[in-house]
């Protein structure tokens, strides 16, 4: 009797394991608090190498992205069917366990034809698991058909020819699972940063058509309690010349900044914080004095002077690739040229109290 | 439970092998996902109870790194005596950690090529121990800890080779919001700012320590309830600083005692990068006491600092912060040693002290910033007050700084130190609860 239930529960096991091949996502792996070694694992994708999603797993895109190297990112979220997450005006969404948000960072050969000859290279998950977010990296191999964990991270070179045909050559760094938290962190707990309302609320080409994100979001049931999105807050897009230039740069630091540079943030202690909300000036960095900056001060007074891009602490370190000056930490090796032209205009054009 | 499991193993051995065989390969491919195998693995040599050894040889980077991502609680993390070379941060985020090398001048962390991350180690986690290494040449700060609990940095060494230089990392060992520090041991060369700096934490000890060469050797800063002692600062630009700065989360600095240090030979120019709040030390201060209240400064030495062997001021910059309170308050200093002090003054020392005291500087300097216009007429009541039980013969000057910007015609100095005689009780000493199992021998300052 006993070894037929044995028998019995290995079959149950295996057709499950058939079945789920079907079924999307692979949740039970996912909620495993052991990555598997292999992305292909989390049957994420129908096509990996196409970047096709297996059912269930939506493909969306940002208001305005971090900036990671000029890399393309492909981003995708996994919500387990039957539960929903929870809209927030103004703060990430409370993503039910068993949520998966994916990234997916790619360089074409040439940024003048950004569609063809994609080379995947890495893909992060942020995995809601029943312990609380967690963070996996996995490097994509040579064939692109699949990629593979890589805990400690990893040094990748990479070459590529940019959007003015310049050929472009660094030194990718896959973060370790630590460096994930650096910037992924809330009041000391694992959090996702890129799905706030004001950062979805934005159109989005589906395979059905163009429609609003919190819109089809709540359509396909991953979404409640989200206000029509007019009523909903939202952000300029980085390249949007028509809006004010003020609001582009802030929301731009709130981005790239703002998860460590907040009340609540890695970089608390700073007492820069950058929000999109963020009111109080000297908090925001206007005519802030540096605290513990050492040589990332770089000799100047204030993190943002007014009318003087040149002055400012702000400046100095986004336009810095030094280590122990650049900001952020973590997350590129190169400058963020139009983003520093767009932080030079804003704080150009700032009143002097 | 136990018998279950063997009987259902010994079941499974015998009888569902053929099954079992069958099956594996397709279950990895379907169902759960596949354990760990060997390549994912830190390479590590198992260790007697609880500890691992880094398996030094291959990419020091990844092994050592894997190793703080994979350590379960309780992990000793054990670092073979060798140089190793690092390109890219380390950072511990499990708690109840020891990180441990072979010895301070035996296993040595160099950062010397590195070329991503703003630190050499990095601590998030609770209860964690480093101890018996050494970081050099971190282009950042070598290790900082933030938000942590119980936070154990013993006999390590950070330097930065090439000797005091601006483009050298801001700090050694930076624990950063952080509660029940302890810092023994270190030996901390060529911080461009601190040596030593605790920021915005509470319940501190930092003990036996030697920092030289840095711009501050030792600094406390917006932080509550902080013992130094047993501490030797020499040939930084300024010796030991207590420091409160506006804007910060934590703000209002207090309860911190200073005692039996050694403060001596602050003989090195001031480099830090200009703009950093430190870059205003001049060169040749022993002991710095900036906007904090209730600090006791005791049975310390401070001799041979060109500039000044005590001061103690107001935060003078402006600033916007309601919380934040400007002055230094309710200061005590007794029985300590003053040396030779104040015969070459540097910086605002010069520029702002000097004229109004002449050579030498006194041995205490203290600018005379107080609340108000009645304290400045009549002094600060007793609890704001500083308090001086010194050896006679040792000089003092109060500049009256407020006083004079509201009476500039009677503008003068008050050295009558006989003023300012008072005390207040000690407060009882920092215990950290990661030592309450440790013996007396090592709480001793020598």
């Amino acid at each position: 009797m006993r070894l037929l239930a044995v028998i019995w529960a290995f079959l149950s096991f295996l057709l499950a394991g058939i079945a789920s091949a079907d079924a999307g996502p692979n949740l039970e792996a996912l909620l495993n608090p052991r990555p598997a070694k292999r992305l292909s694992e989390y049957q994420l994708f129908a096509n990996p190498a196409a970047q096709a999603p297996n059912k269930g797993l939506h493909p969306y895109d940002l208001q305005q992205p971090l900036f990671t190297d000029y890399a393309q990112k492909y981003r995708f979220i996994f919500i387990p069917p039957g539960s929903k997450a929870a809209y927030s005006q103004d703060e990430v969404f409370d993503f039910p366990v068993g949520s998966v948000l994916v990234k997916t960072f790619a360089y074409p050969a040439d940024f003048r034809q950004p569609n063809k000859a994609i080379r995947l290279v890495e893909t992060r998950l942020l995995i809601h698991q029943r312990a609380g977010w967690t963070a996996f990296a996995y490097v994509w191999n040579e064939a692109q058909t699949d990629a593979v964990l890589k805990l400690a991270g990893k040094r990748l070179p990479l070459s590529w020819t940019d959007k003015k045909g310049v050929r472009r050559n660094i030194n990718y760094v896959v973060p370790n699972k630590n460096q994930c938290k650096g910037c992924h962190t809330l009041n000391r707990k694992f959090s996702p940063i890129g799905p706030k309302a004001r950062n979805l609320n934005k159109d989005f080409t589906y395979p059905s058509g163009a429609e609003n994100q919190l819109s089809y979001w709540t359509k396909q049931g991953l979404l409640t309690g989200a206000p029509a999105p007019r009523k909903a807050p939202s952000i300029p897009a980085f390249g949007d010349a028509s809006a004010p230039t003020a609001l582009r740069a802030r929301a731009y630091l709130d981005i790239n900044c703002a998860h460590c540079h907040r009340r609540e943030g890695p970089a608390s202690t700073s007492g820069l914080f950058l929000t999109y909300g963020e009111t109080q000036k000297a908090a925001w960095g206007y005519k802030k004095r540096p605290v513990a900056a050492g040589r990332g001060s770089g000799g100047l007074t204030y993190d943002i002077d007014p009318k003087h891009p040149d002055r400012s602490i702000l400046i100095f370190r986004l336009q810095s690739n030094d280590p122990g000056i650049m900001m952020p930490e973590i997350g590129r090796t190169l400058v963020h040229t139009e983003g520093v032209q767009l932080l030079r205009n804003w704080i150009k054009s700032l009143e002097i109290d | 439970m136990q018998m279950v499991s063997t009987y259902l193993g010994i079941q499974m051995r015998h009888t569902v092998a053929a099954i079992l065989c069958g099956s594996a390969l397709i279950l990895a491919a379907f169902a759960a996902p596949a354990p760990l195998r060997a390549a994912d693995q830190p390479t590590v040599v198992a260790k007697p109870a609880n500890s691992i050894t880094v398996d030094p040889s291959g990419d020091m980077q990844e092994n050592l790194q894997e190793a703080l991502i994979l350590a379960e609680p309780g992990t000793t993390i054990l670092i073979p005596e060798g140089t190793y070379h690092f390109t890219g941060a380390l950072s511990l985020d499990v708690p109840d950690v020891t990180v441990k090398g072979a010895g301070r001048d035996k296993t040595i962390l160099s950062f010397k090529g590195q070329t991503s991350g703003s630190e050499g180690l990095l601590i998030t986690s609770d209860r964690v121990r480093i101890e018996d290494l050494s970081v050099e040449d971190t282009p950042g700060d070598g290790i900082k800890a933030k938000g942590v609990d119980q936070l154990s940095l013993v006999n390590l060494r950070v330097e930065w080779t090439r000797g005091p230089h601006k483009d050298n990392g801001a700090y050694g060992l930076y624990p950063v919001e952080s509660k029940n520090v302890l810092i023994d041991g270190a030996l901390v060369r060529g911080a461009s700012d601190a040596g030593i700096y605790v920021g915005q934490s509470q319940q501190i000890i930092v003990r036996n320590s030697v920092a030289e060469y840095n711009v501050a050797g030792i600094e406390i800063e917006n932080s509550y309830f902080a013992d130094v002692y047993g501490n030797i600062s020499t040939h930084n630009t300024g010796g030991i600083l207590i420091f409160d700065l506006p804007n910060l989360p934590q703000t209002g600095g207090h309860s911190i005692r200073v005692y039996n240090n050694k403060s001596i030979n602050n003989d090195t120019p001031n480099f830090a990068p200009p703009g950093n709040v430190v870059g205003s030390v001049p060169r040749g201060t022993g002991i710095m006491v900036m906007s904090n209240r209730d600090v006791e400064l005791f049975g310390n030495e401070m001799a041979e600092n060109a500039s000044v062997n005590l001061l103690i001021l107001a935060y003078a910059y402006d600033y916007e912060d309601p919380r934040f309170n400007p002055l230094a308050q309710n200061i005590y200093v007794h029985d300590n040693i003053y040396g030779r002090g104040g015969w070459d003054p540097d910086g605002d020392a010069k520029k702002h002290i000097q004229p109004k005291t002449g050579l030498p500087l006194p041995d205490i300097v203290w600018d005379g910033a107080v609340d108000g216009i009645w304290a400045a007429f009549f002094g600060a009541d007793e609890e704001d007050s500083i308090h001086i039980k010194e050896k006679d013969g040792t000089s003092f000057v109060n500049l009256d700084m407020v006083y004079d910007m509201i009476v500039p015609w009677d503008a003068g100095v008050d050295r009558d130190i006989s003023a300012y005689h008072g005390s207040f009780e000690t407060r009882a000493p920092v215990v950290l609860p990661q030592e309450k199992n440790l013996t007396e021998k090592s709480k001793t300052a020598p």
